[in-house]
């Protein structure tokens, strides 16, 4: 090819090697063993990906990074954590008081949970806004539901292990939720607890899960979210395929190499959260006790329940709805269908378009009172269950699962408009 | 050159085959079932969880009238409550307003199955977690202490559940029954022994 040939052309990066011929005969040996030239060009150089991507589209892998930075400082953590019923509480002190950099290795560990959630919220809403989960990619919806589930199992057993008075508590509440299923429930907990209490044996067996099981389980999640996305290909703020509309070289027209093009954009974009983040790190780590609870700077007391038990915020809005019906069972049921409402959502929408770009006043309506009551709920979850908040919380909770149970009707009356040929792209 | 291991596609006997498969996938999973039990079972209460989990006595002339102490068995706070004949009589008088009144779908053992919800008027002894989901209900003993109408009882801090004097649930409760009673017996009139009764131990 006569690009190769052209000195001041840019080298592709599985030959940009090339330059000794050692290296060259060592890319050639290793490729004879392994497709690794292969995979860097269908997967990252000739990789392609729309060109109308907008700010949205930095969270995935901003998430990404998220969980390398947790995995880093977790595995750090484990170094100096010493697991125990009379030890995990001191030793995090220990950590955070006289091991060096101890504070900032926690800090990073406990706010990088938060910006997890953030980030992987805002990825969600992305798809919500853009119809990211419509077919042909509705796997790659269900996956990352799945990442979404270990997460939130994830960030409980992690919240669990400093063994402060909020820790204690909180595994309480959540562990208990299990005994509200017919039959087997008070046995289930009992088997989850490995006691008759929150105690020793539950502490142990959530670090071993909180430390092996479920990060092994969210690299497997997160590498197949990767190569469902790959196959199909990301969507876009225009909901529409590039692949229908190729060029005579079969790229589609409206595709960019993911080298170099997203590449420099995601590593800036991780740039701008790496400095929001250093923000929170070094200046407001537990940021009001919205990130880190102040019971939970007191040991875990099994016989002195906080004066008023929140979750950390990224669960409050499904606690809002468990708080807001009156009885256990359907409070515990309504709360696990909250949150697996979403795993629907590729079939609920019925709407003959995928963006909101395109959506009529219907579909846009639902959406601005779904994340009103989102957002609502996840304020009312850290509230007080009393008056008026109960009241609202149970408001905003019809409003949460109308959005999903009227969604075939209202995207199929929608008076939707018309979508372009072409993706919507101006130059800079 | 007539080859023996040479079949045609349509003489393949494919039922045998496919008999084999599901056999040794079934056979299989069956391993597999069995290789997990020890591994389930792991999670159980060990050995010395169950023994930590003994009977406990309590010495109740130590408990003033219309005091409660609060002691732990199996993990779990046991409210000890020596009742007023004042706080008795505030126990009847609010049926409709209960969820449970006469302990028909709560967790309690048969002798404890009535109104005042124990073995004898005097004392109450409650398994301290909320019912709903495991806070600790605070005592709130005295008569309009939460509100005009309020008998006196426990008020969960967590979620907002109320109970009575006996242990009972109100309306608007998340809790849908009432309060535990763990199984206990007086060895004698001044011991309390949680954990064990005529039955045996718990």
């Amino acid at each position: 090819m006569a690009v190769k040939t052209a000195p001041d052309a840019p080298a592709p990066l599985s030959t940009g090697v090339v330059a000794e011929p050692a290296a060259r005969r060592f890319w050639a040996w290793l490729n004879k063993r392994m497709p690794v030239d292969e995979f860097i060009t269908s997967q990252v150089t000739d990789y392609f990906a729309p060109k109308n991507f907008n700010i949205w589209y930095f969270f995935g892998s901003i998430a990404l990074g998220v969980l390398v930075l947790q995995l880093l400082s977790g595995i750090y953590l484990t170094m100096f954590y010493k697991v125990g019923e009379t030890t995990s509480f001191d030793s995090v002190e220990f950590i955070m008081r006289e091991v060096n950099y101890g504070w900032l290795i926690r800090y990073l560990h406990s706010t990088g949970a938060s910006a997890f959630f953030i980030v992987v919220y805002l990825h969600m809403y992305r798809a919500l806004l853009y119809g990211s989960y419509r077919a042909p990619r509705e796997l790659l919806w269900l996956i990352g539901m799945l990442v979404y589930l270990a997460l939130m199992a994830e960030a409980f057993m992690g919240y669990v292990l400093p063994w402060g008075n909020m820790s204690f508590w909180g595994a309480q509440v959540i562990v208990n939720l299990f005994g509200t299923i017919p039959g087997i429930g008070p046995g289930l907990v009992e088997w989850i607890r490995g006691d008759y209490g929150i105690a020793d044996a539950t502490l142990n067996r959530f670090f071993a899960l909180h430390v092996a099981l479920i990060p092994l389980a969210l690299l497997l999640l997160v590498v197949l979210h990767l190569a469902a996305l790959h196959e199909t290909g990301s969507n876009n703020p225009d909901g529409i395929e590039i692949k229908d509309k190729a060029g005579r070289d079969g790229k589609p027209l409206d595709g960019i190499p993911f080298h170099p093009y997203y590449t420099v954009k995601d590593v800036f974009g991780f740039g701008v959260f790496a400095v929001l983040f250093a923000i929170v790190l070094f200046f407001v780590p537990t940021l009001g006790g919205l990130f880190l609870e102040a019971p939970n700077f007191e040991p875990a007391n099994p016989l002195s329940t906080p004066e008023h038990i929140a979750p950390v915020w990224y669960f409050t809005p499904y606690y809002a709805i468990l708080r807001a019906v009156p009885d256990q069972r359907l409070g515990a049921l309504l709360m696990l269908l909250a949150v697996s409402a979403f795993l629907f959502l590729p079939w609920l929408d019925r709407s003959p378009v995928k963006s909101i770009r395109y959506k009529g006043w219907m579909s846009r309506t639902a959406l601005t009172l779904f994340t009103v009551a989102f957002v609502a709920l996840g304020y009312l979850g850290l509230q007080p269950a009393e008056g008026l908040y109960v009241v609202l919380a149970r408001i905003f909770t019809v409003i949460y699962f109308l959005f999903f149970l009227l969604m075939p009707f209202y995207t199929k009356l929608d008076p939707v408009k018309p979508v372009p040929e072409r993706v919507v792209y101006h130059a800079h | 050159m007539a080859d023996h291991a040479v079949v045609a596609d349509d003489e393949v006997d494919l039922s045998r085959r496919k008999f084999l498969t599901t056999a040794t996938i079934a056979t299989g999973a069956v391993g597999v079932a069995f290789a997990a039990v020890p591994f389930i079972a792991s999670w159980s209460p060990s050995e010395r969880a169950r023994a930590q989990g003994a009977p406990v006595e309590l010495d109740l002339s130590k408990i003033d009238a219309g005091q409660m102490t609060t002691t732990v068995w199996r993990r779990s706070p046991i409210y000890v409550v020596r009742r007023t004949p004042d706080m008795v009589a505030r126990i009847s008088g609010h049926d409709a307003e209960l969820k449970d009144p006469t302990s028909q779908y709560s967790d309690q053992p048969p002798y404890a199955r009535n109104t005042l919800r124990s073995r004898t008027a005097e004392f109450l002894v409650l398994v301290g977690t909320c019912t709903h989901l495991g806070c600790l209900p605070k005592q709130r003993f005295a008569q309009a202490e939460l509100y005009p109408s309020w008998p006196g009882g426990f008020f969960c801090p967590c979620h907002g559940s109320r109970f009575d004097l006996a242990g009972r649930v109100f309306n608007g409760s998340p809790a849908s029954i009432n309060l535990r009673v763990p199984p206990y017996s007086y060895p004698d009139p001044r011991t309390l022994r949680i954990g064990v009764d005529e039955k045996g131990a718990a």
